[in-house]
């Protein structure tokens, strides 16, 4: 079942077409990898999937409901969690709290609960929603720096925090957006093995990602953009023997490490 | 009539003119809005009123004076109050710019009094005098002539000096300026300087045109200039010409109209009435949200 | 009461200016959205209290209430357009939203125009110092349980990071504007016994140094701290007292703390933002370090 569609979207910025009637979908329970040279579109196809930029034209459907130009937490709403690119921790915050407000919609208690912490609902939902980010935490090995602010921990594991942000939750699909970068050899593959766990627990992934190694190693399906436009799609297998893909990639000065 | 407030309006609209162009230059090279340059202009006011008052100055010698004075002042509170934040978030030099808007202010206070000042009436002998039917004083095309020179002379460092062209630069990416060499803290401390002179002569003229010079003057000046800047496009040098002067005509119709004790309110309805529905202002440019 | 009135004046003093701090902390501190015009909110709760109680002649509290829901409506109200404006701009159309009030209340006749108005004595047997050290207990109260709360966590997101708050989930312009009328409820309960404390308000006294007075109690007991609010607020607010001579320089102190503070302690006095969290964290570290040597 196809749980995200693009179809035909399209988005300019002035003059530049930065993504050009690209059309894929997303089915339930894979890992799908979104590759390309620098520039090809992909963060931005990303940014147009939860929101914060809306198509110039073309439609976006999650579960067959219209996605394409709704509010950023829309996205969210309907159950896609993302990461980002450049990491964006709420930065002051201990981990735990990074963790605790990415639980935000398992919770529903707003002002009301604020002004009255001593109702019994509202201490056990809040007891609910730091027994669910902890296990979050969990997920991503982190739990034992949960008291940690979150910029003092290490680029990777930053990345693994907002990994476990988004999981918090608890998306239908998640977006990852170079998860592996900055990461050594060794985090990469824990990467690997946490990424298939999150995927064997339900949640469908599409990945932005640079490495290789980490695409070829974890995508069931990969779809290659170059220049905004979707120049192949497939296995692994097809999508490293594809010419075209070859020559986006050489031609480029060959960024990647196929 | 309609020339006759027309006058009046050029006139105020000038001198905030003047003042919004501080605004704009530094908001367009390190995305701050200097709190504190209407005490700038304050303080100018204060220099052009001793120098004209107590030494005997010619009003232009003093408003020369009361430049070079601002010019140092403006470089100094860029830094030792901005500076050092130039790093931190925006919220901090903001709040910084306040608390050197607050101290200029009340150490004029207490250095000058509470109570507003005149200029000598000697400083600038005023003559009523008719053009086309309509009375202007020779004070008002004083004003609009000193501030149409001064701007030609900004538009001339901007545009055809080395240094110009530099701070054109920086104000387009601040980072690649720096990348390219260009020494940015000069060019920094170029702008504040440029911008504080001609706050400081605005200061001037507008003491010579109400009479009045108090230690108060920066913050409502100072806020209306900002409306002005805002309306013309935060960073467009033409545009905060232009937003000055329809303040100004605004503003002097709205008392012709009988609306006099609305007054000060006209500016911030037309800066609240930008902001919402045209935030990059009449000449500005639209920005892209970056993620 | 057992308490001299000149301490008591001092304390009523510091009273209302937590009331008022712990407000805009929520919209500035919490939430990261600068208001320079809070005074605003202040002044609709003392204009509206104070018409309340020498028209209506209703209870106090009720009066304190309803002054308090006054500012909040015309914050939510004002909210929606302007919230959606970002940092400096904001600060700028908070101004200049304060400046058109302060206009309105000059021009209204039922506000007395700039004659301002006479409050009479609160229709109440508690003494009023009482109720506004109770009421700066109850809002400071009220401020901390926000920090903690699923509430100010979104708040708290807002401010760090407003794409990273949206991708959790978080609406950010309804809890922009929720967090603003909650600050202005606050700021109007302020004005409101500020109004029935002095017995006399005028439009002009709402103006923009009102806002910079809140302002600077919040950023010296550090953005965002409930407990630093409190701290800011009763420094500011015996300072002028304890130091005589500092009467007329105040503003000049204000000034240069601003700076100082900005550029040497920009998280405040208090430095950390939460004792608790920061307890928490020594805590972590503490049994990280002994696993490490273990």
């Amino acid at each position: 079942m196809a749980l995200l569609e693009l179809d035909n979207v399209t988005i300019r910025f002035g003059g530049l077409t930065a993504v050009d009637g690209v059309s894929f979908t997303v089915q339930q329970g894979e890992i799908l990898a979104l590759i390309g040279p620098n520039g090809a579109g992909k963060s931005t196809l990303f940014n147009m999937v939860t929101g914060i930029y809306r198509p110039t034209s073309g439609q976006i459907r999650f579960r067959g409901m219209r996605l394409a130009g709704s509010a950023p937490h829309r996205a969210a709403l309907c159950g896609i969690g993302r990461t980002f690119q450049n990491i964006r921790l709420f930065q002051s915050q201990s981990v735990l709290h990074n963790v605790l407000t990415g639980a935000h919609l398992r919770g529903r208690w707003g002002l009301t609960g604020a002004l009255l912490p001593f109702l019994p609902a509202v201490q056990r939902e809040e007891g609910r929603l730091l027994e669910h980010a902890v296990h979050c935490l969990g997920r991503v090995n982190l739990a034992t720096k949960a008291y940690e602010a979150a910029g003092s921990l290490s680029y990777g594991e930053q990345r693994r925090l907002e990994i476990a942000r988004a999981l918090a939750l608890s998306p239908a699909l998640l977006l990852l957006d170079e998860p592996a970068a900055g990461m050594n050899p060794n985090e990469k593959q824990t990467l690997l093995e946490m990424v298939r766990a999150i995927r064997d627990s339900g949640i469908t992934v599409l990945l932005v990602e640079h490495d290789m190694r980490f695409v070829m190693g974890i995508s069931d399906r990969i779809v290659v953009l170059d220049h905004g436009v979707a120049i192949a799609e497939g296995v692994p297998d097809e999508v490293r023997t594809n010419p075209q893909v070859i020559a986006a990639y050489l031609g480029t000065g060959g960024d990647g490490h196929a | 009539m309609f020339l006759q407030q027309l006058i009046n309006g050029v006139a105020l609209g000038s001198t905030y003119a003047l003042i919004a162009l501080g605004y704009t230059m530094v908001y367009g090279i390190i995305a701050l809005i200097n709190f504190a340059h209407g005490e700038i202009f304050m303080a100018g006011a204060f220099v052009g009123l001793l120098l004209a008052g107590v030494f005997k100055l010619n009003l232009f010698l003093a408003m020369a004076g009361a430049m070079v004075f601002s010019m140092a002042l403006g470089v100094g509170v860029e830094f030792i109050a901005y500076r050092p934040l130039r790093n931190s978030s925006r919220l901090s030099a903001l709040i910084s710019a306040i608390g050197v808007s607050l101290f200029l202010s009340t150490l004029a206070m207490l250095l000058f009094g509470a109570n507003a000042r005149g200029f000598p009436a000697n400083a600038f002998p005023s003559r009523q005098i008719q053009i086309l039917g309509a009375e202007v004083s020779t004070l008002q095309l004083l004003i609009i002539a000193t501030s149409a020179c001064l701007m030609l002379a900004l538009e001339l460092i901007v545009k055809r000096t080395r240094t110009g062209k530099a701070m054109r630069a920086a104000s387009e990416d601040y980072t690649a300026a720096a990348l390219m060499g260009i020494n940015v803290n000069f060019i920094v401390s170029f702008t504040f300087a440029l911008g504080s002179a001609l706050a400081a002569a605005g200061g001037v003229l507008v003491g010579v045109l109400f009479n009045s010079v108090s230690f108060n003057m920066g913050l409502n000046a100072g806020i209306k200039a900002f409306a002005a800047a805002v309306l013309g496009g935060i960073g467009s040098i033409p545009g905060a010409v232009l937003g000055g002067l329809l303040l100004g005509i605004t503003e002097v119709t709205g008392v012709a109209l009988g609306y006099s004790s609305w007054r000060d309110a006209i500016a911030f309805v037309i800066l609240v009435l930008v902001l919402l529905v045209r935030p990059s202002g009449l000449l500005g440019q639209k920005m892209q949200k970056k993620v | 009461m057992l308490i001299d009135p000149y301490i008591q004046q001092i304390l009523v003093t510091i009273g209302i200016g937590i009331i008022l701090a712990q407000g805009l902390n929520i919209i500035t501190g919490l939430t990261g959205q600068l208001s320079l015009g809070h005074a605003a909110f202040m002044s609709i709760g003392a204009f509206s209290g104070a018409l309340l109680t020498i028209k209506a002649g209703l209870p106090f509290p009720l009066v304190v209430l309803a002054g308090g829901m006054t500012a909040a409506v015309a914050a939510v109200l004002v909210g929606w357009p302007i919230l959606r404006l970002t940092g400096d701009y904001l600060a700028i159309c908070t101004l200049g939203f304060a400046e058109i009030v302060k206009v309105v209340f000059l021009n209204l006749d039922i506000t007395n125009r700039a004659f301002g108005l006479t409050v009479p004595p609160p229709a109440t047997s508690v003494p009023l110092p009482l109720t506004v050290l109770a009421s700066a207990l109850l809002v400071s109260l009220a401020s901390q349980s926000i920090r903690c709360s699923r509430f100010g966590r979104a708040l708290m997101a807002i401010r760090d990071d407003e794409i990273a708050a949206a991708a959790a989930g978080i609406d950010v312009a309804r809890h922009k504007v929720r967090a603003f009328g909650v600050s202005a409820f606050m700021a109007g309960v302020g004005g409101c016994l500020y109004a029935h404390v002095l017995g006399y308000i005028n439009p002009s006294d709402f103006g923009f140094l009102k806002s910079v007075d809140m302002l600077a109690m919040v950023v010296l007991g550090g953005l965002g701290s409930v407990p630093g609010a409190v701290l800011g607020a009763a420094f500011l607010g015996a300072a002028p007292e304890l130091l005589r001579f500092m009467a007329s320089y105040r503003m000049l102190v204000y000034g240069a703390m601003l700076v100082a503070l900005m550029v040497f302690r920009p998280d405040g006095l208090l430095g950390g933002i939460n004792l608790w969290d920061f307890a928490l964290r020594r805590l972590g570290r503490t049994s990280q370090r002994t696993r490490g040597e273990n």
